[in-house]
């Protein structure tokens, strides 16, 4: 009965193309791992938003009460203290609670909440503080090929392949035919609608490899995100911090005279006011323009996953008061819809982002022809952009 | 903010930061640049193409209105041609008949000249003739009358008393 009912949902996950590696595949509750209270949910919900060090695809437990895996175990890449040591993530037999320690060249290491601890030498077991906090490891450098990292190299390749093959086409023929016809116009459009306005006709041709990269990046990624595979490289703060790194040194790197001087030394202010400004701007642009990329796409695809798999979590919640058929076709209605809303925002999480990069970058290389009624427009239009926005 | 931070993986970073910056390389190289180049290229030649149109059809129209030009000339042209041939024509008419009026008046006078001097000519003639037919008559008369001397003497005497009176 367990079995049919868990294949159920796993096979409406599916067919729905949502998100979860499964949703009985949480193994935190150490007891078989199913879900059934909010507070599992809960739990289960916080645990896929991490990273996670294997490739789970769905989990259920067989006629013995075992636990069944299924998915791909990934190499464990850390930096410990006494250097480099590397195990695939199934020693820790799906373990994220500091309960299995896996001994390396005499290291001992420990996996919760999907971080990886070292332990104190001749400790044997985790000791957890109030907080649940282990009190006698420390963690180490983590450069795991995890989940998140799988995905980017996934979709590197998969945009790799395609884009290359779209640029092979060219050589033989005019008009790409194929799926070459729907990757050029989007290549048109990331040329023709965000880098050519926002960074101008002279300067734009330097910087459209890399806003197409970004673009096609963290779209896939956004809605490879919606898939059953369960990604969620762009929900993860050192990726879109990354990305919004990239930016910060485009602009800081390509920025001309002009930028520079607007920033340290406004001109047409009075003198007293231009150290003020100068803080002021410094600030913006080493800061709150970085911040706001990379916040606004992790917090944007993080919530969109919250909200979709709480749905989905439905099923399980208002089992008992809607019984199973009612409990899963609200679930199915929900999600469907918040599906297709998520699907508008994977694309326009990716707009936006290369969007601003594209404007950050184009105010930096922004020629003042006519002084400062030509300055004025652009910081204009770029607060009513951001405006727009935020 | 610390369970942000707790959530941010270093490791994470510095592999996705590496990983970024091959994909990037790599796309630039092997798909944006051959790709963009191609796009470039292909718009040039459509925006070649159509200015080539633009101007052909400029030049077609040129041509028309050249032609058009032309045959509006050559319809002026004839126009006048025609209007000079009928302007000489009539010329020619008015020329012919005045001078044939000339002519019949030239001719018309020598008739009369003619006409007058043959008519002299022929008045003289008739003047002659009749002079000497009137002399031949006198004659005749005169031989007739002075056959016989009283006759003779007769008309001398008379002719004296004529020229006695004078």
């Amino acid at each position: 009965m367990k079995i049919v009912q868990h294949s159920f949902k796993f096979l409406v996950l599916a067919v729905l193309m949502f998100l979860p590696s499964s949703i009985s595949a949480f193994n935190a509750g150490g007891d078989g791992g199913q879900v059934s209270g909010k507070q599992q949910v809960e739990e289960y919900i916080v645990h896929h938003l991490k990273d996670s060090h294997d490739f789970n695809l769905f989990s259920y437990t067989d006629d013995s009460g075992e636990r069944k895996h299924f998915g791909v175990a990934l190499p464990v890449i850390l930096w410990s203290s006494e250097g480099l040591v590397t195990f695939m993530s199934s020693e820790f037999h799906h373990d994220d609670n500091g309960q299995v320690i896996v001994e390396k060249d005499g290291l001992k290491f420990t996996k919760i909440h999907s971080k990886i601890y070292e332990l104190e030498k001749g400790a044997t077991a985790v000791s957890f503080d109030a907080d649940h906090h282990a009190t006698n490891g420390t963690k180490v450098l983590d450069f795991s090929i995890t989940k998140s990292v799988v995905g980017i190299l996934l979709i590197g390749l998969l945009m790799l392949f395609w884009f290359s093959r779209l640029a092979k086409q060219y050589k033989k023929k005019q008009i790409p035919t194929g799926f070459g016809r729907i990757l050029e116009p989007l290549v048109l459009y990331v040329r023709d609608e965000i880098a050519r306005p926002n960074i101008g006709e002279k300067h734009y041709r330097r910087f459209t490899g890399y806003l197409l990269t970004v673009f096609f990046f963290i779209w896939i990624l956004n809605m490879a995100g919606l898939t059953p595979l369960g990604f969620n490289v762009t929900g993860q703060l050192a990726v879109t911090a990354c990305l919004a790194i990239f930016t910060l040194i485009i602009y800081t790197i390509s920025g001309n005279k002009d930028y520079w001087m607007h920033i340290l030394w406004m001109p047409g202010v009075p003198i007293f006011v231009k150290p003020i400004l100068a803080v002021i701007e410094l600030v913006g642009a080493f800061i709150i323009k970085p911040f706001s990329l990379l916040v606004r796409l992790f917090a944007n695809i993080s919530a969109g996953h919250i909200v979709l798999m709480s749905l989905i979590a439905i099923m399980f919640t208002l089992k008992e008061s809607l019984g199973v058929v009612g409990a899963t076709s609200l679930s199915f209605v929900l999600s469907f819809f918040l599906l297709l809303i998520e699907l508008l925002v994977a694309f326009l999480q990716a707009y936006i982002f290369t969007m601003l990069s594209a404007l950050f970058i184009g105010m930096a290389v922004a020629e003042h022809d006519h002084e400062h009624d030509h300055d004025h427009e652009i910081s204009s239009d770029v607060e009513d952009v951001r405006g727009d926005f935020i | 903010m610390e369970t942000l931070l707790n959530d941010f993986s270093p490791g994470l970073f510095v592999v996705s930061t590496i990983l970024l910056l091959a994909l990037i390389a790599l796309m630039v190289k092997f798909a944006w640049k051959p790709i963009l180049t191609s796009l470039h290229e292909r718009e040039e030649g459509i925006q070649s193409a159509l200015d080539a149109a633009e101007k052909a059809k400029r030049e077609m129209a040129n041509l028309q209105a050249d032609n058009q030009r032309l045959l509006q000339e050559a319809r002026l042209e004839r126009e006048s041609m025609l209007k000079e041939a009928r302007e000489l024509k009539s010329k020619m008419i008015a020329d012919a008949e005045a001078e044939a009026k000339t002519q019949a008046n030239k001719m018309i006078a020598q008739a009369q000249e003619a006409i007058t001097s043959e008519k002299k000519a022929a008045m003289a003639e008739l003047k002659s003739h009749v002079a000497g037919l009137s002399i031949e008559i006198a004659e005749k008369v005169v031989r007739n009358e002075l056959s016989n001397k009283d006759k003779q003497l007769e008309l001398v005497e008379s002719m004296l008393a004529e020229a006695t009176l004078n």
